[in-house]
């Protein structure tokens, strides 16, 4: 690996590893770039470092102190976040679509939300070069949206509970697909294919996974990138003249600041938010990148709710990836709707752990009542929706008065549900409950308390007064600043947001190529 | 289409269930495993497991069974609770849910955020347990271990419904102790226990081999076999070849 001193004048410094900061390390090394990313994280090996274990594995999530708070406070941890070389990649369950075109242009399409200052078109270009990047495995004809090229790798075979899922929908009259998954279904490279071990959501230990940690780290260090892990970046410094000048951050214990042209945040909608705010100086008191007071405000989570119930025959859903098929028929129907905003349902493959989480969170049970359910395990099954939550500036990142193991102020975060959200939540759990009803499911019980990913935090936007960033993801305030993660999103449709956050990064770096040869980074 | 209309409640009557083809509540019996010959740890020295596994489960059989981040008082209520919440078979080694957390907490291996107002995990812990210790003092005027599990049920019930408001809660709930910390840390730990997924037939560690058979009603040599299945052979005549 090629390493830079502090005293390097990088051309760029990108503080995060995942789904935003793998990309562009990569993309923008491959460009020509002097490029040092820094990873709170280890940079794990994950034939050596990864057990089969639900709860060894929580060495992959960050675990770093946080406040939630508010109506319904988002559980955080290994729930939605990572700390890692690769980020929140390493342990994401590969669920890789697209956004529906319209999202682009909710507001003035749908009449909902905000609208992103993209094109739907372009994006689907960026889209087509992820999944080539990512090898998904995926149908031939996925059956939602415009045409888009066949995935690269065949679907994986279909588990049980996958099975199951299809029944459903089909007794209800809707499509279903295979699920995209960015695991391999055939060797490439050093991956090999997926054995379906079915811990995917506590890092693959084969290396099938197609997650920044084996697909765009290899690239970067490849083109001269240096990936500089367990260094947590602390405050961005900003000259008199408000150009970003580099990164403070820690490592080994000591402060150190890494000097850089541009300064690229990738940390998700907590830690981008949560280091903008933390770098606040006399002439950004409200912290970097924020005259539009907006920096921290949006955030918005995902509806995570499920339907659960017994079959009579074996399902043993631990084997294979959890969601190996799909319906995203609420995704693309407005019809019948009394809300804003889609999801989409998947099938389920909970380990034990999470397993028993579901039964005392949804129904309080314990005592020989918990031990009882649990004796069940290998004939449940279960759908479980990624559904869209609407933006609200009340929903929000903020610094708490508290601090962690370096010091630094702590994010306070606060959530609460729209009357919209508990709408389409009412409206899917309906849905879950009558696709299993149909197949002959019985017990079936409703979990209605979950949420997943992040989102939010940083939108872009169309102005400097109702955005942080533009579209090509550089900060209105300060012309060297830039953020690239799930934090930029205006609104966060129905599926999970990992190959949007990566398409955004590869057009970020498009874009960054074409601003540099006009001479304007 | 005709419309299920849901009412999406907290633990009813009927345990959550909705009334669907014939669901019923389960009755509280003490369960029976559908997997009595199966034994996860079988499989420690084959190919379902790698050397990073061996270590951490090594590591949890091997948890020291004494109280390191709770006082004696704290832990002696601990051990009860762990038993009303997790009631464990009398017929075989008891998965020392108390002893894990007691690791857990002091080596802070947490999920790292609170849930406003709970405390961080550790600190709510130590706080809970002494609040659920004065409830037992000032209603029964015994500790909560020496109370009858008939008693220290009751006294679980209240303090999960949120019945429970003596001082030493705050600024905690009884019903956020209950939820957040009782009802979530200790059975994740008593089923991050092989005894537990032998118990239940879940495959356990996974890695390298993973599985080949996928379908309904399939199912891998090396993984449990169901009692009263008919369609297969007898696991042991599967599992010959395989390491």
């Amino acid at each position: 690996m090629r390493c830079h001193a502090d005293t390097d004048t990088v051309d760029f410094v990108i503080v995060g590893t995942g789904a935003g900061g793998g990309t562009l390390a990569a993309r923008l090394a491959e460009q020509g770039f002097s490029v040092v990313a820094l990873d709170a994280g280890p940079f794990f090996r994950p034939l050596l470092d990864f057990a089969s274990d639900e709860t060894a594995q929580n060495q992959l999530f960050w675990t770093d102190k946080r406040v939630s708070s508010g109506t319904n406070p988002i559980k955080m941890g290994g729930n939605n976040s990572g700390k890692a070389v690769g980020g929140s990649t390493v342990h994401f369950a590969m669920v890789s679509l697209r956004f529906r075109p319209e999202w682009f242009k909710s507001r003035s399409i749908l009449g909902y939300g905000a609208d992103w200052p993209l094109d739907w078109a372009e994006m689907w270009h960026y889209y087509s070069m992820a999944e080539q990047a990512l090898a998904i495995a995926g149908p031939i004809h996925y059956p939602w949206g415009p045409k888009r090229p066949r995935y690269p790798y065949r679907a994986h075979e279909l588990n049980a509970a996958a099975k199951l899922l299809a029944r459903g929908c089909e007794a209800l009259g809707y499509r279903w697909s295979e699920t995209p998954l960015a695991t391999v279904s055939a060797p490439r490279g050093k991956s090999p294919p997926c054995v379906y071990r079915g811990f995917c959501r506590f890092g693959c230990s084969t290396n099938a996974k197609q997650s920044a940690l084996t697909v765009w780290i290899p690239r970067a260090l490849k083109a001269g990138a240096e990936i500089r892990d367990l260094a947590m970046a602390g405050r961005i410094d900003v000259d008199h003249q408000g150009c970003a000048t580099g990164v403070h951050y820690v490592r080994e214990g000591q402060w150190r600041f890494q000097n850089a042209r541009n300064v690229i945040v990738c940390g998700y909608a907590i830690e981008t938010p949560r280091l903008l705010l933390n770098s606040e100086t006399a002439c950004f008191p409200d912290g970097l990148a924020n005259s539009s007071g907006l920096v921290g405000r949006y955030l918005m989570t995902q509806a995570n709710q499920a339907a659960w119930g017994r079959m009579e025959d074996e399902v043993r859903w631990y084997k294979g990836p959890p969601s190996l098929a799909l319906t995203e028929h609420w995704n693309y129907e407005d019809r019948g709707k009394d809300f804003f905003g889609g999801y989409c349902w998947m099938g389920q493959g909970p380990l034990p752990i999470e397993w028993v989480s579901v039964q005392t969170s949804a129904r309080g049970l314990w005592g020989p009542a918990l031990r009882t359910e649990m004796m069940d395990y290998n004939h449940q099954i279960g759908v479980k929706m990624v559904g869209e939550m609407l933006p609200n500036e009340d929903n929000r990142v903020t610094l708490d008065d508290d601090t962690d193991q370096y010091g630094l102020p702590i994010p306070r975060i606060t959530y609460e549900w729209s009357e919209n959200d508990k709408r389409l939540i009412n409206h899917a759990l309906n849905q879950m409950t009558m696709s299993l009803a149909a197949i002959g499911a019985t017990r079936i019980f409703p979990q209605d308390d979950d949420t997943n990913h992040l989102a939010g935090t940083a939108r872009m936007g169309f102005n400097r007064e109702t955005s942080v960033v533009n579209s090509d993801c550089r900060s209105w305030d300060i012309p060297n600043l830039w953020i690239c993660d799930g934090s930029v999103f205006p609104t966060t449709g129905g599926v999970n947001p990992a190959l949007t956050i990566q398409a955004l990064a590869l057009r970020t770096a498009d874009r960054i190529k074409h601003l540099a040869a006009r001479r304007e980074l | 289409m005709s419309r299920l209309r849901l009412t999406i409640k907290g633990p009813a009557e009927s345990g959550g269930l909705i009334a669907i083809n014939g669901s019923t509540p389960m009755d509280n019996i003490d369960p029976r495993s559908l997997y009595p010959d199966y034994d996860v740890l079988a499989k420690r020295t084959s190919l379902s497991w790698n050397d990073a596994t061996r270590r951490v489960i090594d590591a949890r059989l091997a948890v020291p069974r004494e109280p390191r981040f709770f006082s004696g008082e704290q832990w002696a209520t601990l051990v009860a609770v762990c038993r009303r919440i997790l009631p464990q078979p009398a017929d075989r080694p008891e998965v020392p849910i108390a002893a894990l957390l007691d690791n857990l907490l002091r080596t802070d291996d947490t999920q790292g955020f609170r849930v406003d107002p709970l405390p961080y995990d550790g600190p709510a812990w130590k706080q809970g347990l002494v609040a659920l210790e004065a409830e037992a003092r000032a209603a029964y005027h015994a500790a909560f271990p020496a109370l009858s599990e008939r008693v220290q049920d009751a006294l679980l019930k209240e303090a999960q419904a949120g019945r429970l408001h003596h001082p030493a809660w705050a600024p905690m709930t009884a019903a956020l102790f209950f939820k957040h910390r009782i009802l979530t840390d200790i059975p994740a730990l008593y089923y991050a226990h092989p005894t537990s997924w032998s118990e239940i037939g879940f495959g356990g560690p996974a890695g390298p081999r993973g599985y080949v058979r996928m379908g309904l009603n399939r199912r891998d040599p090396w993984e449990a076999r169901e009692v009263g299945a008919t369609s297969q052979a007898p696991a042991r005549a599967l599992t010959r070849h395989a390491r």
